[in-house]
């Protein structure tokens, strides 16, 4: 038996409640034992790795599906059409391709950036009122 | 008054870091605009703020008037220097910098419109007294009228295009019967490269050197030069070597030369740093050729002959300063050239943009380079070929000569070819060490090396 055998067989032993475990191979017999009290503490954080870690991936994943916007310009980025205005798009709302998803304004001209697919927007990247250069991601769109 | 506190230079490549350099010296904020294709250029590094303008066609980046003019308002630069080339000399740039607010750091756009238009810009200079070489008043209208032109000034002509440069729209007609067909080639050559085919005419003048005095003008009634510089050695149009003072120049030439060039900039209401190009035959008469309303590439020849700064001075004559000196403060001394470094094939001089692999640079007494090149930078296609100024100075033209001989030695780029072998050969030429040149010097010079047809 590997060490790496070993060490699952110690990972798998950490993911349950189980707490001993004998495995008997080619003549070579293993006793894996812990105390409750260790487990109790040791599983809540090693879940929480383990989450952590399968978020991280699914971002990942989900990036290299999203679409960036970028700005097709440099100059001021604007969320709304007016001040008191609404957002022209919430996190999270369904957008058309066309739809205006925000202003940048360069010159005293307001150019409307709009989407170029159907999707949801999943971030918008640049505070309202900030200056942006050309090229650089203002939203993540989810294409549908 | 008080000098700026932050410039935007909405130029790249080395007149970028050159234009930084001066700002760093005169403790003014720098903002350097890009195009995508030169995120890792020098002039993105050393000044303090960069902003991506746009891609890489100059049109939607260096070019792009909302683009630079944004970028000033959202980074809040009061001036903007335009250096040389893209929207140095358009008056519309120039004009909507004063529209926004924006100090544009050269002369007023009727200035920049005039100089733009040659044939009119001729009529002003001969109403004032500079000399221009014999032809048509102003524009000619129709074929018919250069070819009436043509027959009253003697052949050969040449003719060329109201808003042209660097050779572009030029055609020489050496006898009657070629004029008719030629013209309607310059025309069609002008409006295609300038949107206007208004053309003019004048004497051809087959030897001639090209000679051109730098100007300062304050815009508060002082008005200097600053010397002559040669621009003999060129290729089409194009120069290649420059060099302060011609090797002509008397010192009564020189003074003549430069009353010609302080006039013509009076001629136009002239303020900031420009150029007067002339025309000067082999009896040495001058004639008024076209005048440059910007930063000169070839600049640095005059600084060292001079010791004047000339960015320095153009930001302090924007900011509202008047000059410090007058024309009989400027002392002239020693000897200044500067060569070209190229990307091109210095045989056939065909461009070769690319990857610099390895890279080191000539010093030691008297040599400066000014370049925005760095090992394992890269050469984009996109823009112009020039890769390094190589500039010497000396106490006379036997030591700047020797000296730009040492530096080119010195000088070593890998990766792509340059105009160095070129520049090696012309200062090891006999006729180019003896001054005694005309603009055709690198056609006759090379001919030689090209293989036989």
């Amino acid at each position: 038996m590997e060490l790496e055998d070993l060490k699952g067989l110690i990972e798998l032993l950490k993911e349950t409640d189980i707490t001993e475990l004998l495995v008997e191979k080619d003549g070579t017999k293993v006793k894996i034992k812990r105390e409750k009290i260790f487990s109790s503490v040791e599983i809540p954080s090693q879940r929480a790795a383990s989450v952590q870690e399968t978020i991280l991936r699914e971002t990942e994943e989900e990036t290299q599906r999203l679409i960036t916007v970028t700005s097709p310009i440099v100059g001021t980025f604007y969320r709304s059409p007016s001040p008191d205005a609404p957002v022209f798009v919430e996190v999270g709302l369904r957008i058309k391709k066309g739809q205006v998803l925000c202003i940048i304004e360069a010159m005293k001209l307001m150019n409307e950036i709009e989407s170029e697919v159907d999707g949801i927007v999943v971030k918008a990247l640049v505070e309202n009122g900030q200056p942006v250069e050309y090229g650089e991601p203002l939203f993540l769109i989810e294409p549908l | 008054m008080k000098l700026f506190k932050k410039i935007l230079i909405a130029n790249r490549g080395e007149i970028a870091v050159r234009i930084i350099r001066a700002c760093k010296e005169l403790g003014i904020k720098t903002v350097a605009v890009y195009s995508d294709v030169d995120k890792n250029s020098l002039h993105t590094k050393l000044a303090d703020e960069s902003i991506c303008i746009g891609p890489a066609s100059s049109a939607q980046s260096y070019n792009s008037i909302p683009g630079i003019l944004t970028s000033a308002e959202i980074t809040d630069s009061e001036a903007i220097h335009p250096g040389y080339g893209f929207l140095s000399e358009n008056p519309h740039f120039a004009e909507a910098c004063l529209t926004s607010g924006i100090t544009f750091i050269g002369p007023a756009p009727e200035s920049i419109r005039l100089g733009g238009d040659k044939a009119k810009a001729r009529q002003v200079m001969k109403r004032r007294g500079v000399p221009v070489v014999p032809g048509s008043e102003g524009a000619v209208v129709s074929e018919e009228a250069a070819l009436k032109t043509a027959k009253k000034i003697g052949f050969p002509v040449i003719i060329k295009a109201s808003a042209g440069g660097g050779g572009r729209g030029m055609r020489i007609a050496t006898a009657e019967d070629e004029l008719e067909r030629l013209y309607f080639m310059a025309q069609r050559e002008a409006l295609t490269a300038f949107g206007n085919g208004e053309l003019y005419i004048e004497k051809y003048i087959p030897e001639m050197r090209h000679i051109e005095v730098q100007i300062l003008a304050d815009g508060k009634g002082n008005i200097l030069h600053l010397g002559e510089r040669d621009c003999s050695i060129q290729r089409r149009h194009q120069k290649l070597i420059e060099e302060s003072p011609s090797p002509i120049a008397t010192e009564k030439f020189r003074k003549k030369l430069g009353e010609y060039a302080v006039k013509a900039a009076r001629a136009i209401k002239y303020k900031n740093a420009g150029t007067v190009e002339f025309i000067v035959d082999a009896e040495g008469n001058i004639y008024f050729m076209e005048m440059n309303t910007r930063l000169q590439v070839e600049h640095p020849v005059t600084e060292y002959v001079s010791g004047i700064d000339i960015v320095k001075e153009q930001i302090k004559i924007a900011s509202g300063f008047p000059l410090e000196f007058r024309q009989t403060q400027i002392k002239l001394s020693g000897h200044a050239i500067e060569c070209r470094i190229n990307a091109e094939d210095p045989e056939r001089f065909i461009p070769c943009p690319g990857t610099i692999t390895f890279m080191s640079l000539p010093g030691g007494p008297g040599v400066r380079v000014d370049t925005a090149a760095y090992n394992g930078c890269v050469i984009p296609s996109h823009y112009d070929s020039l890769v390094a100024k190589l500039i010497v100075y000396g106490r006379d033209r036997a030591e700047a000569i020797a000296r730009m001989k040492r530096a080119l030695d010195e000088f070593i780029i890998e990766g792509i070819k340059t105009t160095i072998p070129f520049h090696k050969r012309v200062l090891n030429d006999p006729e180019f060490a003896s001054g005694n040149f005309n603009t055709g010097f690198v056609e006759r010079f090379n001919s030689p090396a090209l293989p036989a047809k």
